[in-house]
């Protein structure tokens, strides 16, 4: 299993993360850290813990012991003081539907403070596909086109550190692979840290610098795409994942 | 950060896009006190025409009756903004944002205020065209009165957002329904003299029931009772830092529970 990372760099820490609902263990003693300028793919099974994570690094979970911070902000005491700085999506998350594309990217824009929001809200719109569709109410929207507007609040105020639950969830493959080809861009252009849970084996062996297994609330492995496959002695991460779900063991050192 | 009103401007930008592109929120919310008001002012003046109670003096049961509809219209009008949040699944998107508890409690404030308005104005015009009632006869008394009723309505309403926060929308009937409870008790209608004894302190608990015994005074003798305005604003101050602490432990436990991550049943 792979080190945690140097605290020094940082964006997201993690040390000894329990999470206790009532008598069940849902997240056992993780820790890890993801730096700036990398993608990280939390992975595993229902109820491997990922959703936990997330939501105690968001700060929506409170955890039973250990500690999260978030470029530097402890998450359970001082979380509003680094929220600016962040951002997250998911599909399990919606847009209000009555609110056209642009108001929702403006009430947004407004919460975090993005300067100059007119312009902002263009450029996503430009970067996004999206001008088209700006003053069409957001409940109108076909899946994939939700997923964009999502993504367009998920970047409306240039986060340095993005969780992503499930990013291109309902897309075709052609915008799948548009959208990942933007977090790249995005990623490599502003340094940021990008946490991403995905059940979507090729999109995480194209985006993510390294996987963690998460099984029963702890780690089950911690390298990146290539290393886990070598390790695993397959050919896929699909293979990899369904090893580690079913408890089958690395064939290799 | 500390408080930001850009923040809670957005919010309730974001409920005013709401209403505007939705013709039946802006209907439901003046519907119900106008229909109250013309079922209940016609009753009064039928009572008025066969009787001399003085119930019915100088338009006791009218303003009674839009007063409670400030008080039940000041909670729900809060309650409603929060649960938009809640049908629309967007909680998640505002708790990950920078607006801090007391910002979305401020905009909830603001939507209330709006929402009471949109209701309240059209009622009130209609009660001085069909029934000669003019809410401004009660004087500065009404602006004291509106400002105490709509707070004791925020501070139910804060309540109410903090259990569906705990557990989801299986509360959600609550913000309908938990105001009843006060009807009978803080004597809209009626003197607290016609309670019984033992219900007494009960109602003299509620900030509500000042208000009201403050409004049959003006009405009935031309007399603003200032103690009755000081009870029901102390009543109002407990309450709200009782909610206010009632909110935060709620959320804190929703936040424990992991229910902020589902918002849903």
């Amino acid at each position: 299993m792979c080190s945690v990372m140097s605290s020094v760099t940082a964006a997201i820490e993690v040390e000894n993360l329990v999470k206790d609902y009532g008598p069940v263990r849902a997240v056992a003693g993780l820790s890890f850290a993801v730096a700036g300028g990398s993608t990280t793919a939390l992975l595993g099974g229902n109820g491997a813990g990922k959703s936990t994570t997330i939501g105690m690094i968001m700060g929506l979970v409170l955890p039973t012991s250990g500690t999260v911070r978030v470029l530097g902000t402890d998450m359970v005491r001082r979380r509003h003081d680094v929220l600016h700085r962040m951002n997250f999506e998911s599909p399990y998350v919606d847009m209000p539907h009555r609110l056209t594309v642009r108001q929702n990217l403006q009430v947004f824009g407004m919460l975090y403070g993005v300067p100059d929001l007119s312009a902002r809200i263009a450029t996503l719109a430009a970067d996004l596909d999206l001008t088209a569709l700006l003053d069409r109410p957001s409940g109108k929207l076909s899946a994939g086109q939700k997923t964009r507007v999502a993504l367009a609040k998920a970047l409306i105020n240039e986060p340095e550190v993005m969780l992503l639950d499930e990013p291109t969830a309902s897309l075709d493959p052609d915008t799948a692979d548009w959208i990942r080809g933007h977090l790249e861009r995005y990623r490599d252009r502003r340094g940021a840290a990008i946490l991403l849970a995905s059940h979507n084996m090729g999109e995480v062996e194209r985006l993510c610098d390294r996987v963690i297994m998460l099984k029963q609330g702890r780690i089950e492995d911690d390298a990146s795409p290539a290393e886990l496959i070598r390790r695993y002695g397959r050919s896929s991460l699909e293979e990899v994942f369904l090893d580690v779900a079913r408890g089958r063991r690395e064939t290799a050192a | 950060m500390s408080f930001s009103v850009q923040r809670v401007g957005a919010l309730c930008l974001r409920y005013i896009y709401l209403l505007a592109s939705s013709w039946p929120r802006l209907l439901e919310l003046v519907y119900w006190p106008v229909l109250n008001l013309l079922t209940w002012g016609f009753l009064q003046t039928y009572a008025m025409s066969a009787t001399n109670s003085t119930l019915f003096v100088g338009g006791a049961l009218v303003s009674g009756l839009l007063l409670w509809e400030v008080l039940f219209r000041g909670q729900i009008g809060f309650s409603i903004s929060f649960l938009e949040e809640v049908w629309s699944r967007n909680l998640g998107n505002l708790l990950m944002s920078p607006l801090r508890p007391a910002e979305f409690v401020a905009a909830l404030m603001v939507m209330s205020l709006a929402r009471l308005a949109v209701g309240m104005i059209p009622a009130t015009i209609l009660a001085i065209a069909f029934f000669g009632f003019d809410l401004a006869r009660l004087g500065i008394g009404f602006a004291a009165f509106f400002a105490l009723l709509v707070v004791t309505g925020w501070a139910v309403g804060l309540v109410v957002c903090g259990l569906i926060l705990r557990h989801g929308l299986g509360a959600e009937s609550l913000a309908w329904t938990i105001m009843f409870v006060f009807w009978p008790l803080c004597c809209v209608y009626y003197p607290l003299s016609v309670l019984p004894g033992w219900l007494k302190p009960f109602a003299l608990a509620l900030p509500p029931t000042h208000v009201f015994e403050g409004m049959r005074a003006v009405l009935s003798e031309g007399v603003l009772r200032l103690d009755l305005l000081a009870a029901a604003a102390a009543l109002n101050v407990l309450w709200i830092v009782a909610a206010s602490f009632a909110f935060a432990a709620l959320l804190d436990r929703a936040r424990d529970a992991g229910t902020l991550l589902s918002s849903g049943e």
